[in-house]
């Protein structure tokens, strides 16, 4: 199977985004921020169709507008966090936006606005080409190394805010830089494998690391590893089984890891961790 | 003026109005609970499962509509059951109601693979469409409305009560978890007729933003019920009218008021209180 230039492209994306969704999926539940990442891979989605009217390369507006977005988000909310009902109104309106450029679209190039809409949202890891599977590695790489270099501060800042700004933390700078970070990943998984993969990739392996361990390097370690286990076994499955398409089968993979995690009964309850941040 | 009137004319422009008007009165309403409780998160997973909820409907040849309505109902029910012990506040549990969106986003385009063929009105089932409407659906609309809100006002003063403190209202024997089930089953009902109309990625113009602004406003809930519900009927009605005399769609309309409405409102209140 790996005889297959595509197979082993797949495997090179795949295994970097699924490490960058563990690590920083991860850090989004535990600061409550799954939507914000939801709510950036649909923009990243109007990003692409706006690059497509300007006549941009596609990456140059995925990654402006998911950038652009966050950093309001940062500035809209509390102390660097994005507020859910901020995100939900102004990701609507993005939208809303998308879709007048999908009619300015239709109506200059003459139809295929719908195939675009329908790449962004479930491009497949098995049409990647060799040098964008490269590229998605070296972001998604250098977002993990960007993120593990600040994970102390990050820790703190989130877990304990009043002491992050005792030590005199830069609380805001560090929720707008973990909210660009997670632009970042989503920007390019969106280009590399679509929205509707990145949602999974970045809640469920991290829900069920955090319900397994309240440990954080543990949980980081576990989350990533779940990721790039669901991404290789949902690959391989997608591969054996023709009318199986590479998300759908890593997002049940990825499901049933949850699942199970929340099964289990857990030794070391979650909430106890979270009751420390809320003080 | 005899533009407007002509507006009137057309039964689609009729239509149009009618079922725009029935859902933003249902999105007001149930709206302004979503935004107190913070269950914005879940608001937008229940309406993209309509995805699923469509293209599983289309599979097995059964009406869209009822696809719709299916799945956010299954939603609800698999976030509910989810939800960890009380008093955790509304926001928690990110990865559950994540997980369950990418379940169901997996799901649908499953079902599209399987199914063949490109859906059919893709973008309408991301975007809606106001214009289209028949009365057929405007009737159905009507019914799923009255069926909503009657259920919301059944459960109106104890809902409160759990939302503003679960835990107070648990050992006042308030049944807390039956009403997070009830309330989302409710918002599933509500999301499902809205998306219908306002197309799955723009619900929120109408769910969230009339609410958000009302209850910048006035935290009284009767009073900022009938504002959310008159915020969203203008957006709405705006919406619609400016649509009408233009090329661009609907729904480009309607978000660029709900985010024009509360860009205003939240201005207001910063001027308001440095003076």
């Amino acid at each position: 199977m790996f005889a297959h230039a595509f197979v082993r492209n797949a495997y090179l994306a795949g295994t970097f985004i699924a490490l960058a969704c563990g690590v920083v999926g991860w850090l989004a539940v535990l600061r409550g921020q799954v939507f914000a990442g939801d709510a950036l891979s649909h923009v990243a989605f109007v990003g692409a169709i706006a690059a497509a009217v300007l006549g941009l390369d596609v990456r140059i507006g995925l990654f402006a507008l998911t950038v652009l977005l966050a950093a309001a988000m940062a500035v809209g909310g509390r102390r660097g966090q994005a507020d859910d009902v901020v995100i939900g109104i102004a990701f609507a309106w993005v939208l809303g936006i998308g879709l007048l450029l999908l009619a300015l679209l239709a109506s200059s190039a003459g139809g295929g606005s719908g195939i675009a809409a329908t790449n962004a949202l479930f491009g497949s890891l098995y049409s990647l080409t060799a040098a964008s599977s490269a590229v998605a590695a070296i972001v998604a790489a250098g977002v993990v190394l960007t993120i593990l270099a600040a994970i102390r501060p990050l820790l703190l800042s989130t877990l304990d805010g009043e002491a992050a700004l005792a030590r005199g933390l830069p609380i805001r700078l560090l929720g707008t830089a973990f909210l660009v970070a997670l632009a970042v990943v989503t920007a390019e998984s969106t280009q590399a494998v679509g929205a509707l993969l990145l949602i999974g990739l970045l809640a469920a392996p991290a829900g069920a690391a955090h319900r397994l361990t309240a440990r954080p390097y543990r949980g980081l370690a576990l989350s990533a590893g779940l990721a790039v286990g669901a991404v290789w076994a949902g690959l391989a499955l997608s591969y054996a089984i023709s009318w199986l398409p590479p998300s759908s089968a890593i997002i049940a993979l990825a499901a049933l890891s949850y699942l199970a995690a929340a099964g289990i009964p857990v030794i070391r309850r979650y909430p106890r961790a979270s009751n420390a941040s809320s003080s | 003026m005899a533009d407007i009137v002509d507006l009137f004319q057309f039964p689609f422009m009729i239509h149009a109005l009618e079922a725009g008007s029935i859902v933003a009165v249902l999105a007001g309403v149930s709206g302004w609970y979503v935004v107190l409780r913070r269950q914005v998160f879940a608001g937008h997973t229940l309406s993209v499962l309509a995805f699923p909820g469509a293209t599983g409907a289309a599979l097995i040849g059964l009406p869209a509509s009822l696809g719709y309505y299916l799945a956010c109902g299954a939603g609800a029910l698999a976030m509910s059951r989810t939800r960890p012990s009380l008093g955790r506040g509304y926001g928690g549990e990110t990865a559950t109601i994540g997980t369950v969106q990418a379940v169901g986003l997996g799901l649908g385009y499953l079902f599209l693979s399987l199914n063949h063929a490109v859906l059919s009105g893709f973008e309408t089932l991301l975007f809606g469409t106001f214009l289209g409407v028949s009365p057929h659906q405007v009737l159905v609309l009507g019914i799923v409305a009255a069926v909503t809100l009657s259920l919301l006002a059944l459960i109106w003063r104890p809902l409160l009560f759990a939302t503003l403190d679960p835990d107070v209202a648990a050992s006042r024997g308030v049944p807390v978890r039956v009403l997070d089930t009830t309330f989302l089953l409710i918002l599933a009902l509500a999301v499902a007729a809205t998306s219908q109309i306002t197309g799955v990625l723009l619900v929120f113009a109408l769910l969230v933003a009339p609410a958000a602004s009302a209850q910048l406003i006035t935290m009284r809930p009767l009073a900022g019920l009938v504002l959310s519900v008159l915020f969203a009927l203008v957006i709405a009605w705006l919406g619609l009218g400016i649509a009408y005399f233009s090329i661009y769609p609907v729904g480009f309309y309607t978000t660029t008021l709900a985010l024009g409405l509360y860009v205003l409102v939240r201005l207001g209140r910063w001027a308001a209180a440095r003076r």
